[in-house]
């Protein structure tokens, strides 16, 4: 099935190409660092996560939220999810491929990655989260080629591919889930020491990763003759707008137990986050611009979706405006404010604002430019095989 | 041809992928590592059962555990005595000297008050604690939660004596210890340390870049029948004061009988090692 990456409309050959330039500008930056040091990043003794940790975290939920597809489709039957299932399981396996990359690019030693297995740590949820993620990426890849091989045969996918479909469901669930507990079980970090990151993780995920395959979808709709059909799109936007409010919701009861309980810990990075964090005289805000704009992008994503389902006038326009409002919007909660508001405060009481330098923005564009280059040949496999069924 | 070569990538894919994993799970499987992680639990649960609060140590237990008493009152208004500790230290233990404050490494340092005791709070700040820093270095902790997230087991805490210790050539430098340890007593290799080595001593391991580092409580210097290098440092003040809690005829133990002593964060139940005199 590999060949039908091969042939493409000349648009395809120069969108990978496109993203090829960035991949070789992230190498390169990569060699760099990997020579001189992560010291060629912004993170430093007392803010020692920055970009690529908050970069992995947002995509495990892009991972998970291939879920909201899948589930519809084999456990409660829901056949117009049928064409799309494949998108959800094929943005999962390149979304995981960037969190690994992004893991290999933060930690110290790359080169002694395999110590995690060699030395295998139960009671540390990284030793975990490898566990969970390693599994979610078999899964997908097994069941995303199996079933797509079954339809280009156009007979029904094998019995034992369901096996694996069934446990891909509570993969999707874990792998957030103990990505959140990276943070959770940590004491003295309070933004993050609460039972609520994990649903909130879920939640933002079950938004941000059907917006994507929507988005994905009225791209290919346009450029690859690719319709998934009013109904289904109809019915992710629903699903969009229900995790988008729960996660909105959750982010209302952080405020709460901050606000109304006043412990300073609980309140501190809400406040550098939202408002400002006042500390000897000097408010430290930089991103205060980036969360009101979260905060705007979701209320005003909802708001267009709901608009379109009142007046029953979802047009793709509208729903892609949307769409990329939302993933913006939960982009910059969990990529950006989640990681860096939780670190603001330094165990030591002092105030260290992130920054991130030119060399590390490259390495994390290269990443992503990576990811979505797997994603973009995994699509054109599947809607290859799609084309070549339909005629 | 084309059968026979997929049954060979299938059969190829499944040896490959058993052989990555398999020295996890033999690992998982063997019953030491058990039996150890096992104990760890079971004593734990026993010590929070026996004081809610979990700011109580285990007392009595028969095992050494050094921990360390910082009487400030002898060095109030002696800044350079305080920087010699650190710069005994600091030497001892092959510590780089960087300049910029985020490249940082530090194994013990002086601080003010507010940042070393975040979480005490006073109307009016005292002229004591106005006018001196204190010290601050890895506690120890007898329940550490930097040993808890390691994903190698890098950071381990020594069951014979207490002393969480490191190792530098496993550590994979994913400074998850560093997210967990809420004393800040951590630091991280973002350049290559060996280039900024002052004085160079050829006694203790110099590190590698991309590895993270603390405070060891001089677990090389214990068994040559040295004091930590910060205690003889100050040796003639008496500020440092080094021994096995759990002993009761120790000189630390007899400082705690007749002082209160004050931690750091005890809130968070990590059962710090170290105990102030303020």
């Amino acid at each position: 099935m590999i060949e039908k990456a091969l042939k493409g409309k000349p648009a395809y050959w120069m969108w990978l190409a496109i993203l090829g330039v960035f991949i070789v500008i992230g190498a390169v930056c990569y060699l760099r660092q990997y020579m001189i040091g992560l010291g060629l990043t912004g993170m430093g003794r007392d803010l020692s996560w920055g970009l690529y940790i908050s970069q992995f975290t947002f995509l495990v939920g892009v991972a998970a939220g291939g879920l909201m597809l899948v589930l519809p489709y084999y456990v409660h039957n829901y056949k117009a999810f049928g064409r799309i299932t494949i998108l959800g399981e094929f943005l999962a396996i390149s979304a995981i491929l960037m969190c690994l990359m992004f893991i290999m690019a933060d930690i110290g030693q790359p080169l002694r990655g395999l110590n995690m297995m060699l030395h295998p740590t139960p009671n540390s949820m990284l030793f975990w989260d490898m566990v969970v993620l390693l599994g979610y990426l078999t899964l997908n890849i097994i069941c995303g080629w199996v079933i797509l091989t079954a339809e280009r045969k156009q007979v029904k996918p094998p019995k034992w591919v369901y096996f694996f479909v069934y446990i891909s469901i509570p993969f999707a669930v874990s792998i957030h889930t103990v990505t959140a507990m990276l943070y959770m079980g940590l004491p003295g970090r309070h933004f993050w020491l609460t039972a609520i990151t994990a649903p909130r993780f879920l939640a933002s995920a079950f938004a941000a990763g059907p917006a994507l395959i929507v988005l994905a979808c009225l791209i290919m709709k346009r450029v690859a003759n690719f319709d998934v059909g009013k109904e289904a799109i109809n019915k992710i936007a629903t699903i969009i707008m229900y995790a988008t409010i729960i996660n909105g919701f959750f982010v209302l009861l952080e405020f709460f137990v901050g606000y109304y309980s006043q412990i300073p810990g609980h309140i501190h990075s809400l406040q550098y986050l939202f408002f400002g964090l006042e500390h000897h005289g000097h408010v430290y805000n930089n991103l205060v611009p980036f969360m009101w704009t979260f905060a705007i992008f979701c209320v005003g994503g909802l708001g267009l979706l709901a608009y379109g389902k009142i007046k029953d006038r979802l047009t793709d326009g509208l729903v892609a405006a949307a769409c990329a409002m939302i993933f913006i919007g939960l982009y910059l909660d969990k990529g950006l404010g989640f990681v860096l508001g939780g670190l603001v405060v330094s165990p030591l009481h002092e105030i260290h604002e992130y920054l991130p330098t030119a060399n590390e923005i490259g390495i994390t564009l290269g990443i992503w430019a990576t990811g979505f280059f797997v994603l973009t040949l995994l699509y054109k496999i599947a809607l290859g095989v799609e084309h070549e069924v339909e005629s | 041809m084309d059968k026979q070569r997929r049954k060979f990538l299938k059969i190829a894919g499944a040896t490959a992928l058993a052989g990555v994993s398999a020295p996890a799970v033999v690992k998982l499987t063997s019953s030491p590592s058990f039996a150890s992680s096992g104990q760890g639990a079971a004593a734990d649960s026993h010590s929070t059962a026996k004081d809610a609060g979990g700011a109580q140590h285990d007392v009595g237990k028969k095992s050494i555990r050094y921990g360390m008493v910082i009487d400030m009152r002898k060095v109030y208004g002696k800044p350079e005595l305080m920087q010699k500790a650190v710069d005994a230290c600091h030497t001892v233990h092959n510590v780089p000297d960087f300049d910029k404050p985020e490249n940082e490494i530090k194994w013990i340092w002086t601080m003010p008050f507010e940042n070393v005791f975040p979480e005490h709070s006073s109307y009016h700040t005292s002229k004591i604690t106005e006018d001196n820093e204190f010290f601050a270095l890895c506690n120890h902790c007898d329940n550490p939660p930097c040993v808890r997230v390691c994903p190698t087991k890098a950071t381990f805490k020594i069951e014979e004596n207490g002393i969480v210790a490191m190792d530098y050539h496993r550590c994979i430098g994913c400074r998850f210890c560093m997210m967990g340890c809420p004393y800040g007593a951590r630091s991280f290799n973002w350049f290559n340390p060996r280039d900024h080595i002052k004085v160079y001593n050829p006694d203790f391991a110099t590190r590698t870049r991309g590895v993270v580092e603390k405070c060891n409580f001089c677990a090389e210097r214990l068994p040559l029948g040295k004091e930590p290098a910060c205690v003889e440092a100050l040796k003639e003040s008496g500020a440092l004061v080094f021994g096995d809690l759990n002993d009761p005829d120790s000189e630390v133990r007899q400082l705690l009988d007749e002082n209160p002593t004050i931690q750091r964060k005890p809130a968070l139940g990590t059962k710090p090692s170290i105990f102030y005199i303020v």
